[in-house]
């Protein structure tokens, strides 16, 4: 099966592990390794994995580029950024952190937003108390397989009540590469009692080129504390992406996350997230668009530990070409977890024939005294508001665009702040079936 | 202006039109008037293009043009608007921006310049009192959350702004309360002139007590069985459809 993918990556530890920086995490790293080898990479007899096919990984070779860039094209680097907005910026090219391309603006007391590769000596004690304590290797053998090769990322820690008024934009571009390349991103966002940060992570692929991210985000919420998430996913469409996104939250923390995926050729993002705590909130908000024979996998399971926890999750699909979709949310109430409100919904929207999705709420619930519902439709464009549009003389390009992007819209609407939004909705329109859908029609 | 001949048309292989004769000049007002399943609203559909009916038989002409071979956008591009029976609501796409872009891409059809916001304001805030509708709709999404009343006043709003050479209202008056009913009838009647014509589809002679038209239709089974002037309405209202059915075949 795939012991001959794991035996790539062992050897490919072995070669390395002289060469990565951030000696002091060599135990996780060998830890992970480990376990990965025991674990293998999961395959679709897993019910987790059960509609999607990693092969195109396991039958390549991703290797760790040597290469560092220390320039990318100026264009390239300006699709990654907002625009009428200030961001501390980290800027990684091919995994690697660029200090030339990265801009850290004046930051308050005590805050550290560094590459995590750099880390100083009085740093690591800090990341050594929370790397790995939030992703599950055992669960999920691709985020140990990230563990053992972890070196750089966006090293994030908010000092108890304090607030960034600045977003982080985390960039990870890639594809500079002359063979396929591994990249194992790796984050760690620590909040501390009431602080408050928006972090994106934006993960831009160059053209065509072929290469394997692979990224883990660990996040604690501390109590009382608030993150805006955001990940965009605009990989190039040759590439894979498999990501990892794993919480833990403290009394009345929230969570408010945003996953968009557009690029990639395989796709798999997990987000779990472990509500420990009263008054723990999550927020999950999705967008994939595909297209072609891209495949698109979400997974999010939420963990209500205790009593007056609350989720909510909305994720939209649309589905072009033959392109295929898998939705897969899952909602947990332990047995102390009463007053839990969780409610879920996922909308999908095929826009050919041969375009395919599977959507499968899940809900295991072990109180008595909660509130919990879920929802998931699949449809086409509708005929009478198709023929509605027309009539007020708007052509069938720019009427199934429309109606698209409306679609798309009740996810990315409420995003805040607008230049991130407009960002985001830029994006959204530049991968409509046809581009050129007028924004300023939607409401 | 539009000319029917002999329309036969079908939809998930049932007959609906079977037959149809008509010629509407510009500057007239046509009343189609019949009992339920008749075939009104289907004629109406034709007429704006949509794809769920296949023409089986007969042909339509309109200003010279064969319209069966023009898409519904390009019929609206040549100034036919047709105000629905059930307007949809569209989530998400904005009332007052879908009319810009309406009226924009017809005057780029016509080679006329683009309307800019400025323009296209002045132009709304005129229109929209013809109608008396809240400025709060105009900013929603298309009909979602309106009243079945401001549906329909949003749809001869509509109308107002894109000036069409042939308008057909289909059912306008259905569930419009009295008050609705006159303001409605207000905005099509100051919509009347020389140029315009105006097919009404309509169950009830009530809408003619406010709007007058120049010619009455019945259609019975797919057919016009009866044609004539106002008082035919008024005759019909008195005696009912069957009196129609059992009647002569049209005049």
């Amino acid at each position: 099966m795939n012991d001959n993918a794991v035996n790539n990556y062992v050897k490919e530890f072995q070669r390395l592990q002289v060469g990565l920086t951030c000696d002091y995490l060599a135990d996780n790293r060998l830890d992970a390794l480990n376990k990965f080898q025991n674990t293998g990479f999961p395959t679709q007899r897993m019910e987790n994995w059960k509609y999607t096919d990693i092969r195109p990984i396991t039958r390549k070779n991703f290797t760790i580029t040597d290469r560092v860039l220390e320039q990318v094209n100026a264009d390239f680097l300006i699709k990654a950024r907002m625009h009428d907005i200030e961001c501390h910026e980290l800027v990684f090219i091919n995994g690697i952190y660029s200090t030339e391309l990265s801009s850290i603006k004046t930051l308050p007391d005590a805050v550290i937003i560094q590459d995590l590769a750099n880390a100083g000596i009085s740093q690591r004690q800090l990341v050594s108390e929370h790397i790995t304590q939030y992703a599950d290797p055992e669960l999920y053998s691709f985020a140990a397989l990230n563990t053992a090769f972890m070196n750089h990322g966006a090293l994030i820690y908010v000092p108890a009540d304090t607030v960034l008024n600045l977003p982080v934009n985390i960039i990870y571009l890639s594809g500079f590469n002359d063979k396929p390349a591994a990249i194992y991103p790796r984050n760690l966002i620590i909040m501390a009692t009431n602080s408050g940060a928006t972090v994106i992570e934006n993960y831009i692929g160059f053209d065509n080129t072929d290469y394997f991210t692979n990224t883990v985000t660990e996040v604690s919420l501390q109590a009382g504390s608030r993150l805006q998430h955001c990940k965009i996913q605009q990989e190039s469409l040759a590439s894979c992406h498999i990501g990892n996104f794993h919480i833990h939250q403290a009394e009345n923390s929230q969570l408010e996350s945003l996953s968009v995926s557009l690029g990639g050729s395989l796709v798999r993002n997990d987000i779990h997230s472990q509500l420990q705590a009263e008054g723990a909130t999550i927020i999950m908000n999705g967008l994939y668009l595909a297209g072609g024979r891209q495949h698109m996998d979400n997974h999010t399971r939420v963990d209500h530990q205790k009593p007056h926890t609350r989720s909510r999750e909305n994720y939209r699909g649309v589905l072009n070409d033959h392109a295929r979709g898998v939705f897969n949310g899952k909602v947990v109430v332990h047995k102390d977890a009463q007053k839990t409100d969780a409610e879920q919904s996922n909308a999908n929207l095929l826009l050919s024939d041969d375009a395919e999705v599977d959507t499968k709420p899940e809900l295991e619930i072990y109180a008595d005294d909660v509130k919990c519902s879920h929802g998931a439709t699949v449809g086409q464009l509708d005929k009478d508001m198709m023929f509605y549009l027309r009539t007020r003389a708007l052509n069938e390009v720019t009427a199934k665009n429309l109606l698209t992007y409306a679609f798309t819209d009740e996810v990315t609407r409420h995003i805040k702040p607008p230049a991130l939004r407009n960002y985001l909705e830029q994006l959204v329109i530049n991968h409509m079936p046809v581009a050129g859908t007028s924004r300023e029609l939607t409401a | 202006m539009l000319k029917i001949q002999n329309l036969h048309a079908t939809v998930d292989n049932k007959k609906i039109l079977k037959g149809v004769n008509l010629q509407v000049n510009a500057g007239e007002v046509h009343a189609i008037m019949g009992p339920n399943g008749s075939g009104k609203s289907s004629l109406a559909n034709v007429l704006a293009g949509r794809d769920e009916y296949e023409v089986t038989e007969g042909s339509i002409t309109y200003n010279g043009m064969d319209l069966l071979e023009m898409k519904p956008e390009q019929r609206a591009c040549e100034g036919i608007f047709l105000a629905f029976q059930y307007p949809v609501e569209i989530p998400g796409v904005n009332n007052i921006y879908l009319l810009k872009a309406a009226l924009n891409a017809i005057r780029a059809y016509r080679g006329e310049s683009q309307l800019d916001a400025i323009e296209f304001l002045n132009l709304v805030r005129e229109k929209v009192k013809l109608v008396n509708l809240e400025d709060d709709l105009l900013n929603r999404s298309v009909n979602e959350g309106f009243s079945g009343g401001e549906k329909k006043r949003n749809e001869i709003f509509q109308m107002a702004v894109l000036e069409p050479k042939l308008a057909i209202l289909d059912e306008t008056d259905s569930g419009l309360d009295i008050d609705a009913l006159k303001t409605v009838a207000e905005g099509v009647n100051s919509l009347r002139s020389r140029d315009r014509a105006i097919i009404l589809v309509t169950h009830y002679q009530r809408l003619l007590n406010y709007i007058v038209p120049d010619q009455v239709h019945v259609l019975s089974d797919g057919k016009i069985v009866k044609s004539g002037h106002r008082e035919l309405a008024l005759q019909l209202e008195e005696k009912g459809y069957d009196w129609v059915k059992q009647g002569a075949p049209a005049a």
